[in-house]
């Protein structure tokens, strides 16, 4: 009995040491469970397709005859960065994409700021400037062919009764690329005003109350209080408008499958038109590659360049 | 001021105020919450529109002047400093917009930084200050402008208890150096009491009494005022007719029901200790008495321990009388034998 109780009072320290390591073990690794689900998640449909779109890249290969994969290594990049149709596609995505984010977040912002006072029918203004956000963009496609419709459209119809000739619209080279901008900047309105009013609406009252004191012009007032204050918004809307301006397909799939003369073709529709129309796959997936580089280079300049700007509360 | 009126939505908020504010006075408004206190400072400031009556700034009226045109700079209860501008260009803001140089703008701010203790910090955001130091900011950013009159609004309420001591001193100092006008709006008495030297009481709109300090804790016009003012607040024992009041540490506790009493006492009551609070130097004793709850403060040389019956009396020149309708204060002097409570004249 004597003996029993020597060696377990012995044994103790090294027990507890054991447990310690153990229970040190097991807080190391407790973060990595917590986040393993949403690791998962995102290695499953994020970061595994991201990386075999590059594998696919770099092989000649058709959705027809997957059986038949050939390693033609930097070959489709070469391809297509020496192709005049590609860079066409290229130019009238960054053209899209610029006007798109600059008339879309502009006119948001005036919006915003004449819907941000006390009016009476600002109620029913912000309910029908955002509408167009709820609805598909299928069916806004279709409603806008028919607004430009050159013969039948209520556009052409309204600038034929104010006395103005009538636009070509989507059937022209010049007009058509134009057009696309303006239904993807309705689209988005809607969406950036009500993002901007609540922004808008977040400043403190008393900060304006302090500019009127200090004799701050309206102008003054937008520049150095309203515009700092809304940074944040600001800048969210620049990068979530300026990836989905890059991701256009559905209006040119329905309005002009990217023509005339491949006018109004941009980056994600080109990539379906390469992999299903030309079964090209090799094309296809090193168009991917670049859009993806375009997209997260235009996202770090954008962090780069407005990291001292923005201001977060 | 002249017959001032705020309405919003049909609601009177300032019901026809009266008030003159003489130049270079300390004046606080004082009031509970929702008595239109601060609604009538940022009249002044032009802030909220007047919806009738007159303000006039130096004998001209400025109700329909712009804020920034009045004159006058305001130190806000969350300082209001701008979030994305460093100290300086706080500070500098409102003098460039006046159309000072860059030049002059850079001495007026370091001039001040300098008084207010501010230097090293001119170039730091107001995220990366103290609450203490964000108030100096905000101090600075309306002296620079050198106004004809300060507005405050409550801008010690976001210190803590030991800061805002310490800002209490410095503001009245501060204001007996530059000799402006301050107009200071608080709900706290310690401040107004200690800060002002006229002290304008408000309640429900209107002004309730205007007077020094010390006027209004001896002379309290009405019984809003009587216990507004005074912590603990005024004892008041109501009657068939009026009311009467008398302060805490002016009612002597003796220990027993003896009316071994001073023979000059106005008024006497019997009846026992149910609580008692030790605040250091002084004890607050609650007394259950005949005629109501009854406080007394006393200084802490011998406690009394709870449950010991005690006689209160108040000599009667300590003695307050309240008209039961209107609240009005009447004359001490008139006190009758039969208008008191169930404890009597002694």
């Amino acid at each position: 009995m004597q003996k029993a109780v020597v060696a377990n009072s012995a044994n103790a320290p090294l027990l507890q040491q054991e447990v310690a390591v153990k229970a040190g073990r097991l807080t190391k690794v407790r973060p990595y469970l917590y986040v393993l689900p949403a690791l998962l998640f995102f290695s499953a449909f994020f970061f595994i397709p991201i990386l075999y779109i590059i594998y696919l890249s770099v092989f000649d290969w058709s959705l027809l005859n997957l059986e038949e994969m050939e390693w033609v290594g930097w070959q489709n990049y070469a391809d297509l960065l020496s192709d005049a149709d590609f860079h066409q596609v290229l130019l009238n995505t960054m053209l899209f994409t610029v006007a798109t984010v600059v008339l879309g977040i502009g006119l948001s912002f005036l919006l915003a700021l004449w819907l941000n006072q006390k009016r009476k029918l600002v109620a029913v203004v912000q309910a029908s400037v955002f509408s167009p956000h709820i609805i598909s963009l299928v069916s806004v496609s279709m409603l806008w062919m028919w607004l430009m419709d050159p013969q039948y459209g209520l556009l052409n119809a309204l600038l034929e009764f104010i006395g103005l000739p009538a636009y070509t619209w989507l059937a022209d080279t010049k007009s058509a690329l134009l057009s696309l901008v303006l239904v993807s900047v309705w689209k988005v309105v809607g969406y950036n005003t009500i993002v901007f009013i609540a922004g808008l609406q977040s400043i403190p009252k008393d900060l304006y109350e302090a500019a009127a004191l200090d004799r701050s012009t309206r102008w003054q007032t937008l520049r150095r209080i309203t515009i700092p204050m809304l940074s944040p918004t600001l800048f969210f809307l620049l990068i979530t408008n300026t990836i989905s301006s890059f991701q256009v397909f559905d209006t040119i799939s329905i309005m002009t499958q990217g023509g005339p003369v491949n006018s109004t073709n941009m980056l994600v529709y080109y990539i379906y038109e390469q992999g299903m129309d030309y079964y090209n796959g090799g094309l296809a997936s090193a168009a991917s590659v670049i859009l993806l580089g375009l997209v997260g280079l235009l996202t770090v300049f954008h962090f780069w360049t407005m990291r001292k700007r923005v201001h977060y509360r | 001021m002249q017959q001032v009126v705020k309405k919003y939505n049909n609601q009177t908020v300032v019901k026809g105020l009266d008030l003159v504010i003489p130049d270079g006075s300390f004046t606080v408004l004082v009031g509970p919450s929702g008595c239109g206190k601060s609604t009538t400072l940022r009249m002044i400031a032009g802030l909220e529109e007047i919806t009738a009556g007159d303000l006039l700034i130096d004998g001209q009226r400025v109700n329909d002047l712009a804020p920034g045109k009045r004159d006058v700079a305001m130190v806000f209860q969350n300082y209001a400093l701008y979030p994305t501008m460093n100290v300086f260009d706080n500070i500098a803001f409102g003098l460039l917009n006046r159309g000072f140089s860059k030049k002059d703008c850079k001495r007026m701010v370091e001039e001040i930084a300098e008084i207010v203790g501010l230097s090293s910090y001119l170039q730091r955001k107001p995220a990366e200050l103290s609450g203490g130091q964000r108030q100096r900011v905000a101090l600075a950013r309306a002296m620079v402008k050198k106004p004809r009159v300060f507005l405050m609004d409550e801008p010690l309420s976001n210190l803590d208890a030991k800061l805002r001591n310490q800002m209490r001193v410095e503001l009245t100092s501060l204001h007996k150096q530059l000799g402006t006008t301050f107009i200071y709006v608080t709900h706290d008495q310690v401040e107004a009491m200690t800060m002002g030297d006229q002290i304008v009481v408000m309640n429900e709109g209107e002004i309730m009494q205007k007077a020094s300090p010390f006027e209004l804790y001896q002379q309290p016009a009405n019984l809003f005022v009587a216990q507004f003012i005074g912590s603990p607040a005024m004892n008041i024992l109501p009657t068939d007719k009026e009311s009467i009041g008398f302060r805490p540490e002016k009612a002597m506790l003796t220990a027993g029901s003896a009316r071994t009493i001073q023979p000059a006492a106005g008024f006497v009551d019997h009846g026992r200790i149910v609580a008692r609070e030790i605040l250091g130097s002084d004890v607050l004793y609650y007394v259950s008495g005949r005629a109501g709850k009854i406080i007394a403060r006393k200084a802490a040389d011998e406690l009394l321990a709870e449950g010991t019956e005690v006689t209160v009396s108040v000599a009667a020149e300590h003695l307050y009388r309240f008209d039961q309708e209107t609240g009005r204060a009447l004359s001490v002097a008139a006190i009758k034998q039969e208008s008191l409570p169930s404890g009597g004249l002694g």
